[in-house]
């Protein structure tokens, strides 16, 4: 392994590990996502700055090539963080599914106790909705962000 | 008019309905019209079309997602409503007039008949003298479920991808707890199963789809026969198919990797 691709690889390691600490910092991640992205940036970094821990690993994976087992643990990491990534998505489609029919169904509730026998005042109609927001509580939301 | 004194009937006929305002008016004023015991409950499945208003006008309550979450999820909200509100029969009905609301009685009947049914399906293949204007594609599709379901739950399901059903507060339980997401029809019968309930298909008669989009394009057909044939055989492996009470929570907003 030449020192050239040496240094490129523990910079690109350093580099991902203070990108995923800065994005932790600034509440970007939750700590929970964050942790698979940190394992992945500590172990790259290791087996990078640590030639024997790399050699080591490629003899025991039967690699010629030192530099092929970096490539491999990454792809591992890849291959995880997809996996992650494609139970937190289908855990939020559940969540999400979940909360537009509670809602969807308190909303009717509301507008059969508010006005009974009569259809849905204009502000939940589409059209009307996206022409003339509601009062209340959309306007307390503005006013938050604006803060 | 229910509309003024709600709940009080303990029938409700649930119409999922996505862009069907061109036929949603008929399905309902239809389903007033001929199983006047149902209340009717149309949910608006994130519509563009005003399908709500429609639905509205005609007399229906309406439940208006936020989004379109799809056939399953619409569905659900309907098994929900069902449960919350004290409904003992929930019967569902497609919003693009495929079903003769006049042959609910068909299955009220079924259901009376035989007390320990939890539900009946209307199937379009019992009748000898009706011929189901489909492709033939759909139709082989729809056999080829048929006779995997038919072997896995053990009794003879025909129509297994019908949506034309009815149900009892048993069956409105399980699936309010827990229903497929998309393409539900097959897994619900598979659930249905899991869950020791029992259920029954009677003849009905399906007509062509009366204006908008099925859910199952030809396009998406290859798709859907792949997803449903998945569904079928995770089922068949899955250590826990459906959730219990108590049960860890499906849907759990902590912990997870």
């Amino acid at each position: 392994m030449s020192l050239n691709f040496q240094l490129l690889a523990i910079a690109a390691s350093a580099g991902l590990l203070l990108v995923v600490l800065e994005l932790v910092r600034r509440r970007r991640f939750l700590e929970r996502y964050a942790l698979v992205w940190m394992g992945c940036a500590l172990a790259l970094l290791a087996l990078a700055a640590w030639r024997p821990g790399l050699e080591l690993v490629a003899a025991v994976l039967g690699i010629a090539y030192p530099p092929t087992a970096l490539f491999l643990v990454a792809g591992g990491f890849v291959g995880l963080l997809l996996l992650h990534f494609s139970i937190a998505v289908s855990r939020l489609t559940d969540q999400t599914k979940v909360l537009a029919q509670r809602l969807a169904l308190l909303e009717e509730r509301q507008r059969q106790s508010e006005a009974p026998g009569v259809p849905a005042p204009a502000a939940y109609r589409p059209q009307a909705a996206a022409a003339r927001p509601p009062g209340g509580e959309r306007d307390q939301v503005g006013r938050g962000r604006e803060r | 008019m229910s509309l003024g004194a709600p709940y009080s009937f303990s029938h409700l006929a649930v119409v999922p309905a996505y862009n069907e305002a061109a036929t949603i008016g008929g399905v309902v004023r239809t389903l007033r019209e001929h199983a006047p015991d149902f209340d009717v409950l149309v949910i608006d499945d994130g519509s563009t079309d005003g399908t709500q208003v429609v639905a509205e006008s005609a007399g229906a309550r309406v439940v208006r997602h936020p989004f379109n979450l799809g056939i399953g999820g619409a569905v659900q909200s309907g098994f929900s409503f069902a449960l919350e509100n004290g409904y003992d029969y929930m019967v569902q009905v497609d919003g693009d007039g495929q079903h003769d609301p006049g042959e609910i009685n068909r299955l009220s009947e079924a259901m009376d008949e035989d007390p320990r049914l939890d539900m009946v399906c209307g199937s379009r293949f019992l009748t000898k003298d009706y011929k189901y204007p489909s492709p033939i594609s759909r139709r082989t599709g729809i056999h080829v479920f048929a006779f995997l379901v038919s072997r896995i739950v053990g009794q003879q399901v025909s129509d297994p991808t019908s949506g034309f059903r009815l149900f009892n507060r048993r069956a409105i339980a399980v699936f309010a707890r827990d229903y497929p997401h998309d393409y539900p029809e097959v897994e619900a019968v598979l659930m249905l199963h899991y869950h020791r309930l029992r259920m029954r298909e009677v003849p009905v008669r399906m007509f062509v789809r009366g204006g908008g989009v099925s859910s199952i394009s030809s396009g998406k057909s290859v798709y859907y026969m792949i997803k449903v044939l998945l569904a079928i055989f995770v089922g068949l492996v899955r250590a826990r198919p459906v959730v219990e009470p108590g049960d860890e929570a499906p849907v759990a907003a902590a912990g997870g990797i």
